[in-house]
């Protein structure tokens, strides 16, 4: 009786040579308690070998924005469009942190998990994900410092800073795109690992974190928004310090590289996955 | 039941080895850049070896098969194939059920968190959702019995305890087919027991179960069917006793060393097992009065500290004796990292009957866990001169071991 019991729900799958077509995104939302986990094990190992713990998460941004005021402002007198200037750097460098480690730990993942990708069977999209969801939680602790630096300051956000989602998804977007290339391509060529601190300090350079976007000549800001975390931090300065808004063809051309890494980076990802566990 | 769970046709699976011809971006950026890209391409074809080739095979639901073969004869890759790890290059494979892989104990066990955090995310990835786990988390941690640890990290367990978590969790696995990689291997004779006792009842609930194994003793006790392979074609199918007959009877295993491939997810491998006989040459048969020696090499891949623990077993699985490095020697071996370490034992000649045996290797952390599980190749050992005997060899009763022990007789 049981064995009928048995055969109404039985699965049936056909394993050959021929990769699956597709996203498989609902592979993926099968598999939303192991991205849970995962996340949750990041976070949770992140906070217990050091330390310092949690105030870590606090502690990287707000050093940064101490070197950065004494070196640039105090030092080299850049401008920071009247906005007081630890406040200006703090509200760039929350995204960019964000941006910065969920790039860096998601291109890393794959090597890093060998033992799991060998081991098991489950979408491999899951293991680039987990660090950027785990990295989300740095970045909700570090909030609370800017929120202080605002009352600090007495800078009052207006409606705007209902958009802020947006642009932490613009981030994530991004993030997750080229994490996904990097992931993927660092599986087969090693040496990618060691372009990434690289990438992210030149990355750095290219966005208005240091220093304001107004320098920037008006006419190149279109091809400023090339890059999409440009974008991300007018945003975070637009929703936050109430800065105005440079131009809105730029914000439309980032949207449109982030979409494009994402998709890119997702199909590359997905091509490359079946020979993962063989050449990791 | 005559419904088939796995139905796997003309499955082959090739590996490129060796010939990788770029392991950098950088190089391939540079031949990309000089236009060779597509010429080479044609050039030459890479190294290939098939570790799979023309396997087929039919499953029926319920049943228990074991597959054997020696080392490199493509077990790991059928599994791996099975569990949906690795694809493979040619065939096809029907499955009718869930699969739930385990090839290796306590996969994404993190050493800072602690067992009962563990326990979930392991059960996350070997497929099981958050409240299976919770449901069953009781049975398993009884099952492991480590319950008055289980907040404890993993990091201060024992290699036992270890070993003993993260089985439970995957005994706990309900899926219809069950795919189990050599794990047994680890962990006490009770603790054994337990699991091929735990791997009855799986089946027994008319689920189907592959297992792999070196243990020929439990894989006749619990397998009905067995596949043997050999340099990745099926050599024997059927009935579980004709196919381990085949296994011991084959020329095939009667081999003195086993190497292992380079597994870099390791953080301490063996690569080499061998059997020496008293003047130092690899044999698969040894004369039993004369002392012989069993080398382990190891490779690390990362820095590491622990020590190699040895059993010398029976076909059976019946653990003739078990020793450790860090025993005889009063300390652990340092590890370095992509350095390589050799460690000789010597056995007393005059101690073992004749028979089959072979040894089983762990690589264990200083503090807990695995390393690596390796066993070697079986050997024979054989009586070559009766000389000590008196009443011929024929009158005695068989016993693994054959110590030479002194009598003394009452004089009236």
């Amino acid at each position: 009786m049981q064995k009928h019991v048995q055969h109404i729900d039985i699965k049936h799958t056909v394993i050959d040579s021929t990769s699956l077509s597709g996203l498989r995104f609902w592979e993926l939302w099968q598999h939303r308690e192991l991205l849970y986990f995962l996340t949750w094990r990041d976070i949770k190992v992140r906070y217990k070998q050091t330390a310092l713990g949690v105030a870590w998460a606090v502690l990287q941004p707000v050093m940064q924005m101490v070197v950065f005021t004494i070196l640039f402002s105090r030092l080299g007198r850049m401008a920071s469009d009247g906005v007081p200037y630890p406040l200006f750097s703090y509200a760039a460098l929350l995204p960019w942190q964000l941006f910065a480690t969920a790039l860096t730990e998601s291109g890393n993942s794959l090597v890093s998990s060998q033992n799991l990708i060998t081991k098991v069977y489950f979408p491999r999209l899951v293991i680039p994900l987990a660090p950027v969801l785990a990295g989300l939680a740095d970045f909700g602790v570090a909030f609370g410092i800017l929120i202080i630096l605002m009352v600090w300051y007495g800078v009052v956000p207006t409606v705007a800073i209902l958009t802020l989602p947006l642009f932490i998804m613009l981030a994530l977007l991004a993030a997750v795109g080229v994490g996904l290339w990097l992931s993927a391509l660092n599986v087969e060529y090693r040496d990618v690992r060691y372009t990434i601190p690289f990438l992210t300090q030149f990355w750095l350079f290219v966005t208005p974190v240091i220093y304001p976007s107004s320098l920037v000549p008006q006419r190149w800001r279109v091809l400023y928004g090339l890059n999409p975390m440009a974008c991300v931090i007018e945003g975070f300065r637009w929703a936050l310090l109430g800065r105005p808004i440079t131009s809105y063809s730029m914000f439309l051309v980032s949207f449109i590289v982030a979409a494009a890494l994402f998709v890119s980076g997702t199909i590359y990802f997905r091509n490359r996955e079946d020979s993962f566990s063989d050449i990791v | 039941m005559s419904e088939l769970a796995i139905a796997v046709k003309n499955v082959g699976k090739e590996y490129r080895i060796g010939d990788r011809r770029y392991n950098s971006l950088r190089d391939r950026l540079t031949d990309w850049a000089s236009g060779r890209y597509r010429t080479k391409k044609t050039e030459r074809p890479a190294n290939r070896i098939w570790a799979l080739k023309d396997v087929t095979f039919d499953v029926k639901q319920g049943s228990v098969i074991g597959i054997i073969g020696r080392n490199g004869a493509g077990k790991s890759t059928l599994l791996k194939i099975l569990s949906r790890i690795t694809r493979p290059t040619t065939g096809r494979i029907d499955v009718w059920g869930r699969v739930g892989a385990l090839l290796e104990v306590g996969t994404g066990f993190h050493p800072e968190l602690s067992g009962r955090e563990n326990v979930f995310l392991n059960g996350a990835i070997l497929g099981m959702t958050r409240q299976e786990i919770a449901s069953k988390f009781d049975e398993i941690v009884a099952f492991a019995e480590v319950e008055k640890f289980i907040d404890t990290p993993v990091k201060h367990y024992s290699s036992g305890m270890y070993v003993r978590l993260a089985f439970a969790v995957a005994a706990h696995l309900e899926p219809e087919i069950l795919v189990v990689d050599e794990v047994l291997a680890v962990g006490d004779a009770e603790f054994q027991r337990k699991c091929l006792g735990r791997m009855n009842t799986v089946s027994r609930e008319g689920r189907t179960v592959l297992f792999v194994s070196h243990n020929m003793g439990s894989i006749a006790q619990l397998c009905q069917m067995g596949i043997l392979l050999n340099r990745g074609e099926v050599v024997s199918v059927g009935d579980i006793n004709s196919v381990v007959g085949t296994y011991l009877n084959s020329s095939v295993y009667n081999q003195a060393e086993s190497t292992f491939p380079i597994d870099n997810s390791k953080t301490v491998q063996v690569t080499q097992l061998q059997v020496l006989d008293d003047t130092g040459r690899l044999a698969s048969e040894l004369d039993a009065s004369k002392p012989f020696q069993m080398i382990v090499e190891t490779l690390a891949h990362e820095d590491a500290r622990g020590t190699i623990n040895l059993a010398l077993t029976t076909p059976d699985g019946t653990r003739v004796c078990h020793s450790v490095c860090a025993d005889s020697i009063k300390a652990y071996t340092q590890f370095a990292k992509g350095s390589s370490r050799r460690f000789a034992v010597t056995f007393p000649g005059s101690i073992l009957n004749e028979g089959f045996y072979s040894f089983m290797v762990w690589v264990v952390p200083g503090n807990s866990g695995v390393y690596d599980v390796a066993s070697s190749p079986l050997f024979q050992i054989q009586i070559v001169s009766s000389a000590e005997s008196f009443v011929g060899e024929r009158k005695k009763q068989r016993a693994i071991l054959r110590i030479p022990l002194v009598w003394q007789v009452d004089k009236t």
